[in-house]
């Protein structure tokens, strides 16, 4: 069986890479948007933005990251929820297939969409004043850090896709996911901001998870950042896993 | 497992959702190569059957085998052996009608994908249209796609759920002759209908479900003999409304 999951795996991320690459809104959401941002902070409000770095460019790239990371999943649970609706989960699930391939797929799908939707972003920020000096090394941790990121906020979006009633529901858990780099230190210091919200900022996974990637961008020490970003997102990942695995039960008992 | 024994086989079926029971004990058998119409009204509960029988959902009581394996404890032999049309099972809106075949070939490893995806399109009328995304197809070829995919590898038994609901008489009737064909060729069919004419017209031997359990069971003749004996009446038979909107459109019942 476990050669089964891997082929009928790669069909079905074959399948949806194809329902990414035909649908404009998808690539427009996923790149173009987070790419307004970059242009807005770094020649609207980066002006006014004290952070203490030279480069604002470079400040604020890992939360543009994360944001593009977030709306991206949401089309996972979208396309899920699709797939459950129109009746293609049933037709899959009564072939001799490895059924977790159909899950599976879509993860897939998420990680090798959003990856490509970092690449690009990356590629903008280096022709608006991005710059690095990260080793092999930091680009392996960056990588590693946004793919385990991913990969949380991906199961998250199965468990929406299986357990929503409406197309809505099924991608409009990813808002506040989308919202939460900006009560972060993503775009401004935490410091500048008032005691409970300052105590929140810094206390939720975004925080930690910008700033192990911008060290790591910068060539500086990392901390215990990395741990607590690579915490969070093995949390939320186990959780979100569990979840997803018994919504899942529920859906084909 | 003898050739002589039936391709399906259930007995004492039971399904309740909640409170409400929708299989009270349900009891048939279909032999090989033959066409069984499930007729029953909207409700009846023939959808539960069919979702039995493709292992999609677990019974609350009794037995049923498909091709001589138990749907509850071989349920992967159960899926190697059939495939699931209809109302509930969907083609891929977004991929092409020759990606559609090419996707189901490749989950169901038959070696040459490609070409049995071309042979299809062609035996199905859709060679044309094979290059163009299903959500642009008709109801009549979306409906002949479904059927086709159903036929990769060959499956001894199909099941096709309400395969004409939806489709206007040309394509209902093309719907009929490619289920013939099948049956011809020594698959044994599972049709699912409402349409008491499709059954008529189909069907080896019918059997009407209605409140949860099989009332009546049997080819047409023996269901004939459940009415009085025919009288003898001498009146002019005026064409059915369906006669004529073929007639006119230039098609033969």
């Amino acid at each position: 069986m476990a050669t089964h999951v891997l082929g009928d795996s790669a069909v079905m991320l074959g399948r949806s890479i194809k329902h990414v690459s035909r649908s404009l809104d998808t690539i427009i959401t996923v790149t173009i948007m987070p790419i307004a941002f970059l242009l807005l902070f770094r020649y609207v409000f980066g002006g006014a933005i004290q952070t203490g770095s030279s480069n604002y460019t470079n400040y604020l790239m890992p939360g543009v990251l994360l944001i593009a990371i977030a709306s991206g999943i949401s089309y996972t649970g979208f396309r899920l929820f699709n797939d459950m609706r129109s009746g293609i989960f049933e037709r899959f699930h009564s072939m001799p297939i490895a059924r977790s391939s159909v899950l599976w797929g879509h993860v897939l799908t998420s990680m090798v969409a959003n990856a490509i939707s970092v690449v690009v972003i990356l590629l903008a920020g280096l022709g608006i004043g991005f710059r690095t000096s990260a080793g092999v090394l930091a680009w392996l941790a960056v990588a590693g850090v946004l793919a385990v990121f991913t990969l949380a906020l991906t199961w998250l979006a199965i468990v929406a896709g299986l357990s929503a009633s409406t197309p809505d529901g099924a991608s409009a858990f990813s808002y506040p996911l989308i919202f939460l780099p900006f009560i972060s230190s993503a775009f401004v210091p935490t410091e500048t901001m008032p005691g409970p919200v300052r105590a929140f900022a810094e206390n939720q996974p975004v925080t930690a998870i910008v700033n192990s990637i911008r060290a790591l961008f910068d060539q500086q020490p990392v901390g215990n950042d990395i741990w607590t970003a690579l915490a969070w997102c093995a949390g939320i990942l186990i959780i979100a896993y569990a979840v997803a695995m018994a919504a899942y039960r529920r859906k084909i008992a | 497992m003898p050739t002589t024994s039936p391709a399906i086989r259930v007995s004492g079926l039971r399904k309740s959702y909640q409170q409400l029971a929708v299989l009270k004990g349900v009891d048939f058998e279909v032999a090989r190569g033959s066409i069984f119409a499930l007729l029953g009204s909207n409700g009846a509960g023939k959808t539960t059957v069919v979702r039995i029988l493709s292992t999609l959902l677990k019974p609350d009581g009794g037995t049923a085998s498909v091709h001589g394996f138990d749907v509850g404890s071989e349920p992967l032999r159960v899926r190697e052996s059939i495939s699931l049309t209809g109302q509930f099972a969907a083609v891929d809106e977004i991929l092409t009608g020759r990606e559609n075949l090419v996707m189901v070939g490749r989950l169901r490893r038959v070696g040459n994908a490609r070409d049995v995806a071309d042979e299809l399109l062609a035996r199905f009328g859709l060679a044309d249209a094979g290059g163009r995304r299903v959500g642009t197809y008709s109801g009549g070829m979306r409906r002949r796609l479904d059927i086709a995919m159903s036929l990769i590898g060959d499956p001894p038994v199909i099941f096709l759920d309400e395969p004409t609901t939806g489709l206007d008489p040309e394509g209902r009737i093309e719907v009929w002759n490619e289920i013939q064909k099948l049956a011809g060729g020594g698959t044994t069919v599972l049709l699912t209908t409402q349409h008491l004419e499709e059954a008529e017209k189909l069907a080896d031997r019918i059997a009407i479900l209605h409140e949860g359990a099989i009332i009546v069971s049997g080819t047409l003749t023996d269901l004939r003999k459940l009415l009085p004996p025919a009288k003898v009446e001498y009146v002019e038979r005026l064409p059915t409304l369906e006669e004529v909107f073929l007639s006119v459109i230039g098609k033969r019942a």
